[in-house]
């Protein structure tokens, strides 16, 4: 069996980096640890150019068709290596200056980054349940690298007996799959479920098993309670990583399984997600609500964009190509769109982080006069967050209301649902846009320092929100050109 | 020829967008170059406008003109639509040349608060919104200018407002965004009843008659939300008085003035000839809560001691007045309406011109505070307050009074197919509400201007209207005055267009 190398480069280059990074913190004295930084950098922007040399080109498939490079792969991989370069900029700064291990902290931090390299290719179960640890194994360690804060170790140990919880049951649900299919290939679960297999009653509660699997990873209700005490208590750039990467590579994974392997029980299924859907959003914003503590308020946000991101699963219907197809380009679009704003608005929380190291919302009173550019930036995203023009979150809304209003039926329930959230949202999106814009400080608050990494990065997402506000096609074309799910 | 007819509006458009941005990058400090800039951008998208006005075909009836039509984003199927006819020209211009003044105002009248710079940039981004609304053909064109509207004005309200502005600036914007979202909702369900699916409204009017009756009630519920919230009518209004009230004065002006007219323009535009069905079905009960605000808005009006929030209230019943004539489904009904969506624009921009000066003056807005007297202590403010005071009654002769009769008189015998008795039976409240109107109006003029100068303000040296006051305030007193005489200055722009309309209603419904 001959391997295409070209077609895992992109992997390869981030494994060398891996190495490359463990080296070197091994042999750096102790004061240039952050060396490790721009070594791991390097290394990403490499793995990035491999990846871009695979666009456009015929779909590779190796491993006897257990990873396949297609354009929906490429699409995800570029994401998440540009994801990865946003998050390594964003820590450089907060890790050499918080006194971590920095080594340690970016090996684990490019391995996660590896795992979710491999998920968008992986069309086997097992391929999929090993990019899904190892996604999220370096993530148990990372999240909880304030060793001497207490909170950091609740949110490691949290977010660990959650994420091996949900990974037995899935592995479980894989079992049984392998079970009554008699395949672990993703094409191949689809067939055999579309013929004798999928009549039996463990094939349908396996799926739910496994769903519930990645339902922990993009942290939909019931499985999200993890992710506000985490998000808190892990390093700030890690909590980025976590709201963004992290959760694109569950989607990333949850998509294959669902409009590949799972298609032809669309019609058992699609129900569950529309709760799924409905709960999540709804919750989160709710929560989100009541919430005085920036990060534990993006990461209720977070939950909330999840059940707008789960919603067109629920508008999947067996048979019905066209709609299927632009359920999925919607689907991604929003994950894209989200990575945008979302890692926007976490590089704005870090850049603030030496003056407002609490994150508190009342921290943030009087932005605009101290730092107005970072205030314009974070209030574009937060406008982009709740839905609203001249911003790319508009068009994420847009698109999936179309398909929901296309789908008919229980489609425009959803929409009004969705709709009546986007409302809600605005409450808390809207009300740290006020602590910043309308409210003064109370006590006398210098001018923050932010690190010019981390404010040309936020400047620079900003931009992009309103430049894909513009000409969404930009960005809309790719999942178009997704061939995961054909016309 | 072409290539500018097909760039005008665009131009005129973006404009603002480009002197924002460029205000933006003016350095701290430098608010005199910053106020300079904006009135140089908003007077040269009023050079525009001019140019629009004399290359306008006023014969041509029904037609769009200086159209541009692009494709914009293809996976969606939105198209970059522009255009102009008879019924959004008066709109349109209306918003240039506010925009202008308001921009002049603020040369020497700046609120107090935050940087000058932000305020300026805000206000040019808002008139792109407001303009865009106005010319847009495409529903999803439509939809990001109407919401382009909503961060300008909370933060302009919000950042530089009186007392009160957080709530008021919250409110405005929950309410209308709360609204637009069921109106998206609707568009996005319109476009899927045309195939190929579309936005294009135009290709949209051609199709009306083509939706089922059922659907037609449930997309029309939708639109509703959204217009009826931002014109706003009654019982949707409350955000109104607290928005108009605490913004700061060129905020109200432009609230007041142009964005109320968004609403009321989206019926005509979209709902009515889009739905027709829905239109007839729903127009009575437009009707009938139109009357409704006419008449509260009076009765509250009577009420009020706060100068600001009078005029503020007053807004409401002069939108009644303009509901009225868009639900009569008649050719005398929307021209009136158009009619008093421009007169109410410049009187009632004018009027909260005047409020914010005697406000710079006295520091109070309190009715009884002031004490009347202001014709004697400042002769020129007090005689153009009770101009425009009058005008707002809707005198004979001056702007207001054209919208007001043209509206009871459609109702006198409404559209095909709606109930005579139930318009005629409104068209008397309709009346009842003028006079009603008359007396708060006229109440207010005497406790303002009239009586003597109290003591508390005799020693108080306070300057009669400035230059700049004036160069701002006369174009408006000046169409005040020639609107009420020569109507046919609206009248002959709109006329065309609205028969146009009221075929696609009434001829396909």
């Amino acid at each position: 069996m001959s391997i295409d190398f070209h077609a895992i480069a992109p992997e390869l280059f981030m494994t060398g980096t891996i190495l490359l990074v463990l080296v070197f913190d091994a042999f750096l004295p102790e004061r240039r640890k952050q060396v490790t930084m721009p070594v791991g950098l390097l290394g990403t922007i490499g793995a990035l150019i491999a990846t871009l040399t695979l666009i456009g080109d015929h779909t590779r498939s190796t491993f006897g068709g257990m990873y396949v490079v297609d354009q929906f792969a490429v699409l995800f991989k570029v994401f998440f290596l540009a994801s990865a370069i946003v998050v390594l900029g964003l820590s450089f700064r907060y890790m050499q200056e918080g006194r971590y291990y920095q080594g340690e902290y970016y090996v684990l931090l490019l391995s996660a980054f590896l795992g979710c390299l491999t998920m968008p290719s992986s069309r086997d179960l097992i391929m999929l349940f090993i990019s899904l640890e190892l996604v999220s194994a370096p993530g148990f360690l990372i999240a909880a690298f304030r060793k001497a804060d207490p909170k950091s170790n609740e949110a490691g140990l949290k977010y660990f007996l959650i994420g091996v919880l949900s990974s037995a049951v899935m592995l479980y649900g894989m079992s049984l799959i392998y079970g009554v299919t008699g395949t672990t290939r993703l094409s191949g679960i689809a067939h055999a479920l579309a013929g004798q297999a999928g009549d039996t009653n463990i094939a349908l509660a396996a799926i739910l098993l496994v769903v519930a699997g990645f339902a922990f990873k993009v942290s939909s209700v019931p499985f999200h309670f993890w992710a506000p005490d985490t998000y808190e208590g892990a390093p700030m750039p890690v909590a980025a990583f976590l709201s963004v990467p992290s959760k694109a590579a569950g989607f990333a994974g949850l998509l294959q399984l669902m409009f590949v392997a799972f298609a032809p029980k669309a019609d058992f299924w699609a129900p569950i997600f529309a709760v799924l859907s409905i709960l999540t959003m709804t919750l989160g914003n709710l929560v989100a609500l009541r919430q005085t503590q920036v990060i534990r308020l993006l990461a209720y946000s977070s939950v909330a964009q999840a059940g707008y991101m789960l919603l067109p699963f629920a508008l999947v219907t067996n048979g019905n190509v066209d709609l299927n197809h632009d359920a999925f380009a919607a689907a991604v679009f929003y994950i894209l769109v989200y990575g945008v704003m979302s890692l926007g608005a976490f590089a704005v929380v870090i850049g603030l982080a030496r003056e407002a190291p609490g994150a508190l919302i009342e921290d943030y009173r009087g932005l605009a006069a101290r730092a107005p550019a970072l205030a314009v930036a974070m209030t574009a995203f937060l406008v982009s967050l709740a839905g609203i023009p001249p911003t790319a979150g508009f068009w994420g809304k847009f698109v999936i209301f179309q398909v929901a209003l296309d789908r008919g039926d229980i489609g425009p329930w959803l929409a009004g649902i969705m709709v009546l959230n986007s409302v809600i949202s605005l409450g808390y999106y809207l009300g740290v846009a006020r602590e910043m814009v309308l409210v003064p400080s109370e006590i006398e608050r210098r001018r923050p320092r932010v690190p010019g990494l981390v404010s040309g990065l936020a400047l620079l997402g900003a931009l992009a929100v309103v430049v894909i506000f513009i000409y969404p096609d930009l960005f809309a074309r790719f999942p178009e050109g997704a061939t995961l799910v054909g016309r | 020829m072409s290539g500018w007819e097909q760039t005008a509006v665009t131009l005129a458009v973006f404009l603002p967008t480009a002197g924002a941005l460029v205000i933006a990058l003016v350095p701290r400090g430098r608010d005199t170059t910053a106020r300079g800039l904006a009135v140089f951008f908003t007077g040269a998208a009023v050079v525009v406008g001019i140019a629009i006005l004399f290359g306008f075909d006023y014969g041509s009836g029904t037609g769009l003109q200086f159209d541009l039509q692009t494709k914009w984003i293809t996976s969606i199927g939105a198209g970059y639509h522009v255009g102009l006819d008879g019924i959004s020209l008066p709109l349109f211009e209306l918003t240039l040349l506010t925009t202008f003044l308001c921009a002049v105002y603020s040369l020497n009248r700046m609120p107090e608060g935050a940087s000058p710079k932000a305020f300026l940039a805000l206000m040019l981004l808002l008139e792109t919104g407001l303009l865009g609304t106005f010319v847009a053909f495409d529903l999803a064109l439509f939809f990001v200018f109407w919401e382009l509207v909503l961060i300008p004005m909370y933060f302009l309200i919000g950042i530089w407002g009186s007392g009160n502005r957080q709530y008021a600036a919250a409110k405005f914007f929950l309410f209308t965004f709360f609204g637009s979202v069921f109106m998206l909702l609707a568009f996005i369900g319109l476009s899927f009843q045309v195939t190929p699916h579309t936005f294009d409204i135009q290709a949209l009017q051609q199709h009306g008659n083509t939706i089922t009756h059922g659907l037609q009630l449930i997309l029309f519920a939708g639109m509703f939300l959204g217009f009826a919230v931002k014109v706003p009518m009654w019982p949707l209004h409350t955000w109104l008085p607290d928005a108009h009230t605490e913004a700061p004065t060129v905020g109200s002006v432009l609230l007041a003035g142009i964005l109320l007219k968004m609403g009321a323009y989206g019926f005509i535009r979209i709902a009515f000839p889009v739905l027709p069905y829905a239109a007839l079905k729903w127009a009575p009960y437009i009707a009938v809560l139109a009357v409704i605000a006419i008449v509260y808005a009076s009765l509250a009006c009577l009420a009020q001691r706060d100068l600001k929030r009078l005029i503020a209230f007053s807004s409401v019943g002069h939108m009644g007045f303009v509901m009225l004539g868009i639900a009569t489904m008649t050719t005398v009904g929307i021209n009136a309406a158009i009619f008093g969506m421009v007169a109410h624009g410049v009187i009632t921009g004018m009027l909260f011109f005047e409020v914010g000066s005697i406000y710079d003056r006295y520091h109070t807005r309190q009715i009884a505070d002031i004490g009347g007297g202001v014709l004697r202590k400042m002769p020129r403010l007090g005689g153009a307050l009770a101009l425009t005071a009058v005008a707002s009654l809707g005198l004979p002769g001056l702007a207001g009074f054209w919208g007001e009769v043209l509206a009871l008189f459609g109702a006198y015998q409404p559209g095909p197919g709606l109930s005579v008795g139930l318009f005629r039976t409104l068209m008397v409240f309709g009346g009842i509400g003028t006079i009603l109107t008359a007396g708060y109006l006229l109440w207010t003029v005497q406790r303002i201007d009239y009586g003597v100068v109290p003591e508390r303000w005799e020693k108080v040296a306070l300057p009669d209207t400035t230059a700049v006051e004036w160069t701002a305030w006369a174009p408006l007193l000046v169409l005040i005055v020639v609107l009420g005489l020569v109507p046919t200055l609206v009248f002959g722009i709109t006329n065309d267009a609205v028969n146009g309309l009221i075929g696609f209603i009434t001829g396909s419904g």
